[in-house]
């Protein structure tokens, strides 16, 4: 019955995320350790030896792309499991337990949705001296677990309406025991698709703090590449090639996470999934047209049947 | 009838504050005796479900108190508590959703055999023994996963993880009410069976007034969370003194004035 059935758009999603995970691991092999070495001069053009040229301070942009990209892609999979690690835990006692418990961890959570989570950033990035890739990780996390708390406790809490559970009670297994391999399991569904968008989300966020001048001391990311772009006056100088190439690479990297989050929906919902089985019935598209309110109907109908 | 195994006295569980409170279960007081087999039956929201999961201490009773053998089991906790499901076991109403897809028979029957604290080969027997009673070969599903196995298999399985516990007093909370009848009748028969064999109490729960009558020595009848009718099944079937079970009879379909009438 729970069959899981990849589809081509996962596997083209995967793949895609994989090879910008390759271009950032194995990319230093054909690269070199050049990073922070002066290669050129200022703001030199795309060339045989500098492929994507050189950036203010004439370092070789492309070798600053395959580092950024790891420290972005670090900073984005540390982010994003701290995040799903702490909403996974808070929803998930807030849902199973109920009552009291639930009332205040959604009452916590709830403010720490209603604050900013912009400001909350800025003012956490401004308070460390000095900011290490994980601790930018941690700083990003703890201003995004809301929303996965609050989509697991849902979760949970309809989880907590089955049966099973009270026979694991009367097995007397204890409640640690039943939240991992009697509630947990039901929701992993749901954590893969809310880890995948929190890593997105944390590398723009950290994009977005690192071309504020608050990114990770000591290192360089795709953020904070546009933020050398935009101190050293690129954009002005009409050196495209300091700003294009790290926007381009994070606008495909989040939207690789985005495809393979939502062919993930359709992975683990098979009602969602397209293609052959549609295309092979143009009646139901027929009907779906010509009589809409029929066939909403007619879908809710079919589950209790 | 000797001293009572399991007693209820004015158990009552309320729902929500205030206004909105509901009283699921109200003031109920019930015994059930040795080897007894006790119908609980009620129309849906009358609070027979509440009823049961208070009795298996699954919810806290807002008052009241409940013992077994004479001992107070109200205020259980922990380890105590653990001691008191290897006593008392329950069947549910719902094959699909009692089952954790994720588990195959044999984990869940080990999870609950830990209760019992037998070592991993008197398991073994009691899972086969146990299965074996209800009608199943250990060896076609102890493997297997819920979703292999068929509605009336899958509760067959819970009656045997109940079973298998040796429990003195069983908890059938609907357990056949999404079963075809000729299922129903089978597994009412290994319930009947059980009591005799395993010298068990069964507290059955139901709507089904005429399951009611076939299986059981007594009948509690519960509307909108109280005890309103209660005595031998026969003097409640055919001589109801309460408006309300009369009620529920006259709801029961007569073939016999349909068809000859």
């Amino acid at each position: 019955m729970r069959m899981v059935r990849f589809t081509p758009r996962f596997w083209i999603s995967a793949g895609v995320f994989l090879l910008v995970a390759a271009f950032a691991l194995l990319g230093p092999i054909f690269v070199g350790d050049k990073l922070g070495e002066g290669v050129g001069g200022l703001y030199d053009p795309p060339s045989g030896a500098a492929w994507l040229g050189t950036d203010d301070l004439g370092h070789d942009i492309f070798t600053n792309l395959v580092f950024g990209t790891r420290t972005s892609l670090i900073i984005g999979l540390v982010a994003g499991a701290v995040a799903t690690v702490i909403g996974v835990v808070l929803g998930l006692i807030a849902g199973y337990h109920g009552g009291v418990v639930e009332e205040a961890l959604m009452g916590i959570t709830n403010v720490a949705l209603a604050i900013p989570g912009i400001v909350v950033l800025i003012l956490l990035s401004v308070a460390l001296d000095f900011r290490s890739i994980v601790a930018m990780a941690i700083v990003i996390a703890i201003t995004s677990w809301p929303w996965t708390a609050r989509a697991v406790r849902a979760q949970a809490s309809s989880v907590k309406t089955r049966e099973h559970l009270d026979v694991a009670r009367l097995s007397g297994a204890s409640t640690l025991n039943i939240l991992l391999w009697d509630v947990l399991p039901y929701l992993m569904s749901y954590i893969c698709m809310a880890f995948v968008l929190q890593v997105s989300s944390a590398i723009l966020a950290e994009a977005g703090l690192s071309l504020l001048g608050l990114g990770p001391s000591d290192s360089v990311s795709l953020g904070i590449m546009l933020n050398w772009a935009l101190v050293g006056e690129s954009v002005r100088t009409g050196a495209w090639w300091a700003f294009v190439p790290p926007t381009l690479l994070l606008t495909f990297v989040a939207f690789t996470l985005l495809m393979l989050q939502s062919s993930l929906d359709e992975v683990f919902n098979p009602r969602l999934r397209r293609g052959r089985q549609r295309a092979g019935r143009p009646a139901s598209v027929l009907t779906q047209v010509g009589a809409p309110a029929v066939d909403a109907r007619s879908k809710e109908g079919s589950p209790g049947a | 009838m000797s001293a009572p195994l399991l007693t209820a006295s004015g158990l009552t569980r309320v729902f929500g504050h205030g206004r909105n409170a509901v009283h699921a279960v109200d003031d109920v007081s019930f015994t059930l005796g040795r080897q007894e087999v006790v119908t609980i039956v009620g129309e849906s929201g009358s609070g027979k479900s509440t009823l049961a999961r208070l009795v298996l201490r699954l919810l806290d009773p807002t008052a009241g108190t409940l013992a077994l053998d004479g001992r107070d089991i109200t205020a259980l906790k922990g380890s105590a508590l653990r001691a008191y499901w290897r006593d008392v076991q329950a069947v549910f109403q719902d094959p699909f959703s009692a089952f954790n897809q994720f588990f195959t028979v044999r984990r869940l029957l080990a999870r609950s055999l830990r209760l019992s604290g037998a070592t991993e080969d008197r398991g073994e027997a009691l899972m086969g023994q146990a299965l074996d009673h209800v009608g199943l070969s250990a060896r076609d599903v102890l493997d297997k996963w819920p979703h292999q196995l068929s509605g009336g298999q899958r509760q067959r399985v819970m009656i045997a993880r109940a079973l298998m516990l040796q429990p003195r007093v069983l908890v059938a909370d609907e357990a056949t009410s999404m079963l075809d009848a000729s299922l129903r009748a089978n597994i009412l028969n290994v319930l009947g069976d059980l009591r005799r064999d395993y010298d068990m109490t069964i507290l059955f729960i139901t709507h089904d007034i005429g399951q009611a009558c076939y299986v059981s020595d007594r009948v509690l009848v519960m509307c909108q969370g109280r005890l309103v009718e209660q005595g031998p099944t026969d003097e409640v079937i055919f001589n109801p003194r309460h408006e309300y079970t009369q009620r529920l009879l006259a709801d029961v379909p007569r073939l016999h004035d349909t068809t000859l009438g």
